[in-house]
Parts: structure tokens; C-alpha cells; sequence
């Protein structure tokens, strides 16, 4: 058994309000240091493979079918052994 | 004419479309369970607005795996007429019938008020009984409705005349003031290529009754009713069981 511990990031094209807002709220707190702030999703879900290699593809496909909308977002993910 | 309402769980629009449809303009009007594969023979399918599965994921994306969307598409890529409301058409851009995706509204708000929008093609099936430039009031209620594609489709809708619906003002200027959601170059609506699927924002269903005073969402309507009764061919899938309905 893999899980694998998923990533949607919106593109780097896509305006994020909900980020800006968020960075607004940081520099309320006085951390003026903080910049670029992106809100993204974390998904994990484990995945019954016989090896990484079959997890990863399964993996890659339920991101790009499913997960992640192409047109705004994209994703990236790790596969890790686990019970 | 017959048309067919999906209700998705979380639909919320479903009985206003079916009480537009058959209260206000005297059609036949059924409604399709996301579960059931069956079209029951209807001339055009509504997908209505709400929050499909609880808008889970993105709006949208989870409504597209329904049995009844398999069989909308099929209806769509055989020239049924399909209109996506609000969420409708988030399902249709998620479902891949349009292009584009709808982002949050740049304010960030949930946004539920009276718009205007500028009828761009007044020769489509669902607006030849507006006419071209139009300024049409219907209201709009949502917290995604901030219309986005890449520049090359961009181009390609503009070329095409398939932005069919453009916020304005009431001169039907269309300003960043008009823009209840930041959508680009003030997009309200489209239509797919083949001009039997629109999707839009505002909704017209809300806009038909004459006790509410506004009834311009009529026009939407009898622009389908209009076109279905002249005789353009309108395309049911050929399904075993059911004989084809011919215009």
C-alpha cells in the first residue's frame, strides 16, 4: 500500500484573491517579510499498487482527470510506502 | 416542446427553471435525477443553478461524473440544445461541453443581485428573440462566477461570436463597474462552437414571472421555444427504446 500526498496549486497566471487577502492579514500582524502568498489544496489518499512506479502513474492520473483543472491549476505529489 | 431539468443533490434553482419552463411559458417540462441515464425524450436539457455535491473539490467537478451528464453530453454533441445556469455552467465547463473555467469572484464575495448584460449574438437559438447590443436585467447569485480562459481561446471567442452575453451598464457600456466578478472582458455567457450549449452567470429563470415585474429572462425561453417550433431540426440521441423526436 502507497499514500500519496497531493498538491493543486492555481498557475502562476491565475490572480489568487483569496491569497492576497490572506498576505493582507500577515501584514496586519506586523510580518512584513511575507510575500507572494498562494492558496492551494493538500489531498492524501492511499493508493493499492504493486509497486511506486503503478501508484505513481494512478496518482498522476486521478490528478489530471479529477483533482486538478488544467486550465487554472496545477499539481505535484509525492508516493511514500505505508501500511 | 419538452424540456428536461437535471437535478444534481445540492441543485437549488431546479424547481424555478421547471416553473419557468412550464408555468410561465406552457411547455412540457420533466425532471432528470443525476442517477438515472435517461433523457426521457426531452427536446432541451436545462442544468440548473445550486451547488452541485456541495461544490466539493471545484464547482462542478463532481457533477460531471453523474450518470445523467454521460447522456447530456451525448444529447449536447448531437445538437440538443443544452443551457447551463450559474452552476449549470460551471458543470458544463468542468463537464468539457464549454471551454473555460469560472474562478472566484475577485472580490471575494458571494455576489446576489440585479446585473445587466449586453446581448452580443442575437442570432443564437437561445437569444434570436433579443436583439443585437439588448441590455437585458437578470439577477445573479454567486461566489464563482469569474470567467477565465487562456488568451489563444479568448481570441477564438471573440473571433467566433461566442461571448453571447457581456456585463454592462445600463447605456450597455461594458465597464469594470458592470463587472459583478471580475470576469474577463466582461464575459456573462457563452456558446459552444456548434451553437447548442450556453452557458451563463446571471439567471434568466429568476426573470419570467410578471407578478416579480421583470420578465426579460423570457426572452431566453422563447428564443428556444421560438427556434424548436420552426422547424430547425433539434436532435435527440438515438437510444434503443426511444424513437427519434424530429422538430
Amino acid at each position: 500500500m502507497y499514500i500519496a500526498r497531493i498538491r493543486v496549486t492555481l498557475r502562476p497566471s491565475i490572480l489568487d484573491p483569496q491569497g492576497k487577502a490572506v498576505q493582507h492579514a500577515i501584514a496586519s500582524l506586523g510580518a512584513g517579510a511575507v510575500s507572494d502568498v498562494r492558496i492551494g489544496k493538500y489531498i492524501e489518499a492511499k493508493i493499492d499498487a504493486k509497486n511506486e512506479a503503478d501508484a505513481r502513474r494512478t496518482a498522476e492520473e486521478v490528478c489530471r482527470k479529477l483533482l486538478a483543472n488544467p486550465v487554472m491549476e496545477d499539481y505535484s505529489f509525492d508516493i511514500a510506502g505505508t501500511e | 416542446m419538452k424540456f428536461g431539468v437535471v437535478v444534481f443533490p445540492g441543485s437549488n434553482c431546479d424547481h424555478d427553471a421547471w416553473y419557468a419552463c412550464s408555468k410561465i411559458m406552457e411547455q412540457d417540462a420533466v425532471f432528470l435525477w443525476h442517477k438515472e441515464a435517461d433523457l426521457k425524450g426531452v427536446d432541451a436539457v436545462i442544468l440548473p443553478g445550486g451547488f452541485a455535491y456541495g461544490d466539493y473539490l471545484r464547482c462542478g467537478a463532481i457533477a460531471r461524473f453523474s450518470p445523467v451528464m454521460k447522456e447530456v453530453a451525448r444529447f449536447a454533441s448531437s445538437g440538443g440544445p443544452v443551457l447551463g445556469i450559474c452552476n449549470g455552467f460551471q458543470v458544463l465547463l468542468e463537464a468539457g461541453l464549454l471551454p473555460g473555467v469560472l474562478l472566484r469572484n475577485s472580490s471575494l464575495r458571494f455576489v446576489c443581485k440585479y446585473i445587466r448584460i449586453r446581448v452580443e449574438n442575437a442570432a443564437t437559438r437561445f437569444t434570436q428573440r433579443c436583439v443585437p447590443g439588448e441590455v437585458l436585467s437578470l439577477p445573479v447569485a454567486h461566489g464563482e462566477g469569474n470567467y477565465f480562459t487562456d488568451p489563444a481561446t479568448l481570441e477564438r471567442l471573440e473571433g467566433d461570436g461566442r461571448i453571447v452575453f457581456r456585463y454592462c451598464d445600463a447605456a450597455g457600456a461594458v465597464t469594470r463597474e458592470a463587472n459583478p466578478n471580475g470576469s474577463l472582458a466582461g464575459i456573462a455567457g457563452i456558446i459552444n462552437e456548434a451553437g447548442n450549449v450556453l452557458g451563463m452567470m446571471p439567471h434568466p429563470e429568476r426573470a419570467v414571472d410578471p407578478v416579480l415585474r421583470n420578465t426579460d429572462g423570457q426572452k431566453l425561453f422563447a428564443s428556444l421555444i421560438g427556434s424548436f417550433l420552426s422547424g430547425e431540426p433539434v436532435l435527440v440521441p438515438a437510444r434503443p427504446g426511444h424513437d427519434a423526436v424530429a422538430g
